[in-house]
């Protein structure tokens, strides 16, 4: 499957949830923020969202210090 | 006509700006002549805003606000002062924001933090060593009213939740994120993104260490939304927030925060 994240193509090996791809790009899900298709999705449904074909997504990391 | 300290002034051809001290306020000694100073003996032309100060005599909040809209020019201050700003987090970056906007004469000011200083702190956090133990929004105010009296300030001191922001934060322009926590970087961004569709955003990511300055960047992730730093120097053991990087942020986000204030660049559409 494929989706394109960030602007660019991203295939997905197997059904995948937006958890799965934060875990195998090595992102903590509470210092994301995540859009699916224009909509902010809450952190509560990372492991329910599912990825569909052609799904567009941002995910915007934070780093900590300030 | 002549505009001296806020009044105005009938103008009379060949009048210095000592002839008219003498007359408004005999004992100033620095004379400030549309923004600039200047001697005694400088001519002086219909329409000049003329500033009279005695040095070493605090100067009201009026001939503040009238220096600052004569260095920044009038239809400028304006709009700084109209506009209101909240600062989420008060360490290396939100105390440098709002020092910042303090000095250009933001009109008023929401600074957040329930944290007091430690010692720790005051390697890059504009604090003094006298201050250690207070809240840091007790001594940031303390601090920057000695800056700018002028100041409308609103101090936020509970421990924020992504659940309060929208209730505490969805009146003002622009919204700075200075917090530490990446989490409640996150949490706030969401927050603006859903809630606050009114309110510009300045975020932070990545500003430890001493890495080159000018990986430091704006970068405009939509419009209205804006995130400073390198988006990966995070502070960790080997790798702390100091001064002179957690600055450069700061002053990005302060300026960028200035720019979406006067226009030039987007606000939320």
């Amino acid at each position: 499957m494929n989706i394109i994240l960030n602007g660019n193509n991203k295939s997905l090996q197997k059904p995948s949830s937006i958890l799965d791809l934060l875990k195998s790009l090595e992102l903590m899900p509470e210092t994301v923020v995540v859009e699916l298709n224009t909509t902010i999705i809450q952190p509560n449904s990372y492991d329910a969202t599912q990825f569909a074909e052609g799904d567009r997504v941002e995910i915007i990391r934070f780093v900590g210090g300030g | 006509m002549l505009s001296v300290n806020e009044q105005t002034f009938t103008f009379h051809p060949g009048m210095t700006i000592g002839d008219v001290a003498f007359i408004n306020k005999p004992t100033a000694d620095l004379f400030i002549l549309n923004g600039f100073p200047v001697s005694a003996d400088t001519k002086v032309q219909d329409g000049d805003t003329c500033t009279l100060i005695q040095k070493g005599v605090r100067p009201s909040s009026a001939e503040i606000n009238t220096l600052l809209a004569a260095r920044h020019t009038p239809g400028i201050q304006i709009k700084i002062k109209h506009a209101t700003i909240a600062i989420l987090g008060l360490g290396g970056l939100g105390s440098a924001v709002a020092g910042a906007m303090a000095k250009i004469g933001i009109g008023k000011m929401l600074l957040s933090d329930y944290d007091v200083i430690e010692p720790s702190n005051l390697n890059r956090q504009h604090y003094f060593i006298d201050q250690i133990g207070m809240l840091k929004t007790d001594a940031l105010k303390d601090n920057i009213l000695r800056m700018n009296p002028s100041l409308s300030l609103e101090l936020v001191k509970e421990r924020l939740t992504e659940s309060m922001l929208p209730g505490l934060f969805s009146d003002v322009d622009v919204l700075i994120e200075c917090f530490d926590d990446p989490a409640m970087k996150a949490a706030t961004l969401r927050s603006v993104l859903t809630e606050m569709k009114n309110v510009a955003y300045i975020g932070s990511s990545g500003i430890a260490g001493f890495g080159n300055n000018n990986k430091i960047l704006t970068r405009m992730e939509r419009p209205g939304i804006y995130i400073v730093g390198d988006e990966t120097s995070e502070a960790r053991p080997g790798m702390g927030l100091m001064a002179p990087r957690v600055g450069i942020a700061a002053h990005h986000q302060a300026n960028q925060a200035l720019r979406i204030i006067l226009g030039a660049d987007k606000s939320r559409q």
